[in-house]
C-alpha cells in the first residue's frame, strides 16, 4: 500500500466528489441530499461536481443521477461491486481519488459509507470528520466541515489544511433532496479498476431485509412518537403505537429505552442511534438526555409528555403536558379519536342530519 | 506501513482475540451546563466506552466456547489502566496501554495507524473486535481504519460472531436489513452497541489484577510508530473553533393538572397551530 504525501502545493487537487451509493436500482436518499449540497460547496468553488458510483450495470442509474445536479458520473462497472464490500470499494474509492485528485469527497453516514470512508481515510491518510451538519469554506478555500461535538450542544468546525482530499460525512435528512431535472446535461465516465484475488475475500452469504412492522421508519415518517425509560415496561409502546396510528406517524425510542431490550435499535434516535426531523415529534416518557436531543432537536414542533416537569426536554418543548403518561396519552388517543369521528360526521351530510 | 499476516500453519496456539477499547466519560452522567451550555465534564467518573464493552463480551464469550486469548488494547493516558485493570478482570488475559505524550491531541487518522502497529508488534492476532464507535467522540473511523492499515477484512456492525471452518461468520446490522459475512481469518470486526449484556468483573479476575503485571505500558518508541505521524501536529484535521449552539426558541406551552383539561388544552393549541389537521 502506498500513502499520499502531504502536500504542499494543493491546486492540483481540484474538483468535489459525491460517493453514490445506490439501494434497490434507485440512489439512496441520503446521496440525493449530498448533491444539492455538493453542488452549493462546487459552484462556490468554481469547480466541477462528479459522482462516483460504484456497481454493476448501473450506467443507467449514473444517467438518472446527472439530474440531481451533477457534471459528470465516474462509473466503475464490475461484477465484484456488485453489492458493497469493504475492501474493492476501498481500492475503487483509492484508485479513483489518485487518479483524480478531487479536492473533497462528501459521503453518506449510511453503515456502508461510514464502513468505507473509515477504511478508505486511514489508506489514503487524510482527514474524514463524520456526521457534518453544514458546510462552509474558510478565506483560504479549506472547506469548513461543521459537525456537532458531543451531545449536539455545541458545533465543532473541523479544517483539514494540509491533507487532500477533504472528506466527510452527512446523515440522511439533514441536507434536502434537490429537484430532478431530467433535461441535465452530463458525462457518464467509465472508469476500469482491477482487484487482487484477496480484496474479495469477504462473502455475503445471507440477507434479510428488515420487516416494516407497524409501517413507516422513524426517519420517513412526518409524525414520531418516541417513547423512553419512562414508560417503564414494553408493553406501553403499544399505546404510542396507538397514538403514531392515529396521527399517521412512526414510533421510536430513546436510547435506555433500546438498551432495556424493550424495542429494536433500529427505533433509536438521538446521537448513538438516527436523525430524526418530523413535522411533529412526540416525546413520552423521555428526560431529555443530550445524546437524545442530537438526534431530534432539528423536529418542526416538539411535544412533551412527562411526570417530572423538571425533565430537560421541557426547555426544548413547543408543547408540554406535566403528568402521568398512562392517564394523558390514552386521554390524547381518546380525544383524538373523538375529533376523528367528528370530522367523519361533518363529512358524511346524512350521517351529520342524524 | 504494515502488512500483517498470520502464521496460519500454527494452529495449535489458541486464537488470538486483540480487543480495543477507550476510557470514556459515562454518557448518562453528562450534564449540560445550563449558563455556558456546555457539557460540565468535570468530576464525571469513567467507563468503558460501553459499544467496547460489547465488543470484549464477545471476545469473552468465545474464549469460554473455543478457548481464545483475549488481548485488551488502549491508547491515552495512564488513567485508562482502570478500564484496562476492569477488561482483565472480566476475563481478558491482558492488556497493554499504549502511552506517550507525542500522541496527544491525535485524531482518527493516527490513532488508527498506531493502534495497527501495536496490534502488529502483539502479533499472531486471528480477530481484532473494536467497538462500532466511541461515545465521545462518535465517528466509528477508527476500526475501519485500521483494519486499512493492517490491509485486513473487516466486518463493520456486527452483534454476533461465530466461527465455522476456521472462518468468521458475522451477523451485521445493514441500513435495510441483516447480512451474515464470512471473512478469513485474520480480520476484524466491529461490533454493535446493546448487542449483548457485558460481564461484570469476576472475583478470581480482579485477584488476578491485584497481583500485578497484567496491564503493561508500552510506548512509541516500544512499538517502532514513527513520531513524524502521530500526534496534534500530525493530524490531517483540526477543530478550528467551536460554537454553542443556539436552538431557535421554542413556544414552551406547557399544560398540567386534570388531564382531560390539559389534553384538551393541548389539541386546541395544535389544531389552532396547524400541527394536527383540523
Amino acid at each position: 500500500m502506498t500513502s499520499v504525501p502531504v502536500l504542499e502545493d494543493k491546486s492540483h487537487f481540484r474538483g468535489v466528489w459525491v460517493f453514490l451509493e445506490p439501494r434497490k436500482g434507485g440512489l439512496r436518499d441520503v446521496s440525493v441530499q449530498l448533491i444539492g449540497m455538493a453542488r452549493r460547496i462546487a459552484d462556490r468553488r468554481g469547480v466541477s461536481l462528479t459522482g462516483v458510483l460504484p456497481g454493476r450495470g448501473v450506467e443507467g442509474l449514473a444517467r438518472h443521477a446527472i439530474g440531481y445536479g451533477l457534471d459528470r458520473v465516474l462509473v466503475v462497472d464490475h461484477p465484484s461491486l456488485e453489492i458493497y464490500r469493504s475492501r474493492p470499494y476501498t481500492k475503487t474509492m483509492a484508485d479513483l481519488v489518485r487518479r483524480h485528485k478531487p479536492e473533497i469527497v462528501f459521503f453518506g453516514a449510511s453503515k456502508n459509507g461510514r464502513d468505507l470512508g473509515g477504511r478508505l481515510h486511514a489508506v489514503l491518510e487524510t482527514g474524514l470528520a463524520a456526521d457534518c451538519v453544514k458546510f462552509d469554506l474558510d478565506p483560504e478555500g479549506n472547506l469548513d466541515m461543521i459537525r456537532p461535538s458531543f451531545g449536539g450542544k455545541s458545533l465543532a468546525h473541523i479544517l483539514c489544511k494540509k491533507h487532500r482530499p477533504q472528506m466527510a460525512s452527512v446523515r440522511r435528512n439533514v441536507f434536502v433532496a434537490p429537484p430532478h431535472d431530467p433535461s441535465r446535461v452530463g458525462d457518464v465516465v467509465h472508469e476500469t479498476v482491477t482487484f487482487e484475488e484477496r480484496d474479495l475475500d469477504v462473502a455475503l452469504l445471507e440477507f434479510k431485509e428488515f420487516t416494516r412492522e407497524g409501517g413507516l421508519r422513524p426517519d420517513e415518517a412526518a409524525v414520531v412518537v418516541a417513547g423512553g425509560y419512562g414508560l417503564g415496561d414494553p408493553k406501553a409502546f403499544e399505546m404510542l403505537q396507538e397514538l403514531a396510528d392515529l396521527l399517521g406517524g412512526a414510533i421510536a425510542a430513546s436510547r435506555k429505552a433500546v438498551d432495556s431490550g424493550w424495542v429494536p435499535k433500529t427505533l433509536q434516535v438521538g446521537q448513538t442511534g438516527m436523525t430524526v426531523r418530523p413535522k411533529l415529534y412526540i416525546a413520552v416518557g423521555i428526560s431529555g438526555a443530550v445524546q437524545h436531543l442530537a438526534g431530534m432537536q432539528e423536529s418542526g414542533k416538539i411535544l412533551v409528555v412527562n411526570a417530572d416537569p423538571k425533565a430537560p426536554l421541557f426547555e426544548t418543548a413547543d408543547y408540554g403536558v406535566v403528568g402521568n403518561l398512562f392517564d394523558v396519552v390514552p386521554e390524547l388517543i381518546r380525544q383524538l379519536k373523538a375529533l376523528k369521528a367528528s370530522k367523519a360526521a361533518a363529512s358524511e351530510p346524512l350521517a351529520a342530519v342524524r | 506501513m504494515t502488512a500483517a499476516t498470520v502464521p496460519s500453519g500454527d494452529r495449535d496456539r489458541p486464537m488470538r482475540i486483540v480487543v480495543c477499547i477507550k476510557q470514556v466519560p459515562k454518557a448518562e452522567e453528562l450534564q449540560v451546563d445550563p449558563k455556558t451550555q456546555t457539557l460540565k465534564r468535570v468530576g464525571v467518573p469513567s467507563e468503558i466506552n460501553p459499544p467496547d464493552a460489547n465488543a470484549l463480551e464477545i471476545a469473552l464469550g468465545m474464549k469460554d466456547a473455543h478457548g481464545a486469548e483475549v488481548v485488551v488494547l488502549s491508547m491515552g493516558p495512564t488513567s485508562f489502566d482502570e478500564s484496562l485493570e476492569r477488561a482483565v478482570a472480566m476475563g481478558a488475559d491482558r492488556g497493554i496501554l499504549l502511552t506517550d505524550r507525542i500522541l496527544g491531541g491525535s485524531d482518527t487518522v493516527p490513532t488508527a495507524y498506531a493502534l495497527s502497529e501495536t496490534i502488529a508488534k502483539i502479533g499472531g492476532y486471528d480477530l481484532i473486535l473494536c467497538g462500532e464507535e466511541t461515545t465521545d467522540a462518535s465517528t466509528g473511523h477508527v476500526g475501519p481504519g485500521i483494519a486499512g492499515h493492517l490491509d485486513i477484512p473487516q466486518i463493520t456492525y456486527v452483534s454476533q460472531v461465530d466461527l465455522v471452518d476456521g472462518k468468521v461468520r458475522a451477523k451485521r446490522t445493514a441500513e435495510d436489513g441483516t447480512e451474515w459475512w464470512e471473512a478469513r481469518m485474520p480480520c476484524l470486526v466491529t461490533v454493535n452497541f446493546g448487542c449483548n449484556a457485558p460481564r461484570d468483573p469476576s472475583l478470581t479476575g480482579k485477584i488476578r489484577v491485584k497481583r500485578g503485571g497484567l496491564v503493561v505500558h508500552w510506548s512509541c518508541a516500544d512499538v517502532g510508530i514513527d513520531p513524524k505521524k502521530v500526534g496534534l501536529l500530525n493530524s490531517p484535521t483540526i477543530v478550528a473553533h467551536v460554537d454553542t449552539v443556539k436552538l431557535p426558541p421554542r413556544a414552551g406551552k406547557v399544560y398540567r393538572g386534570e388531564p382531560r383539561d390539559a389534553v384538551r388544552q393541548l389539541l386546541e393549541a395544535l389544531l389552532a397551530d396547524g400541527v394536527v389537521p383540523r
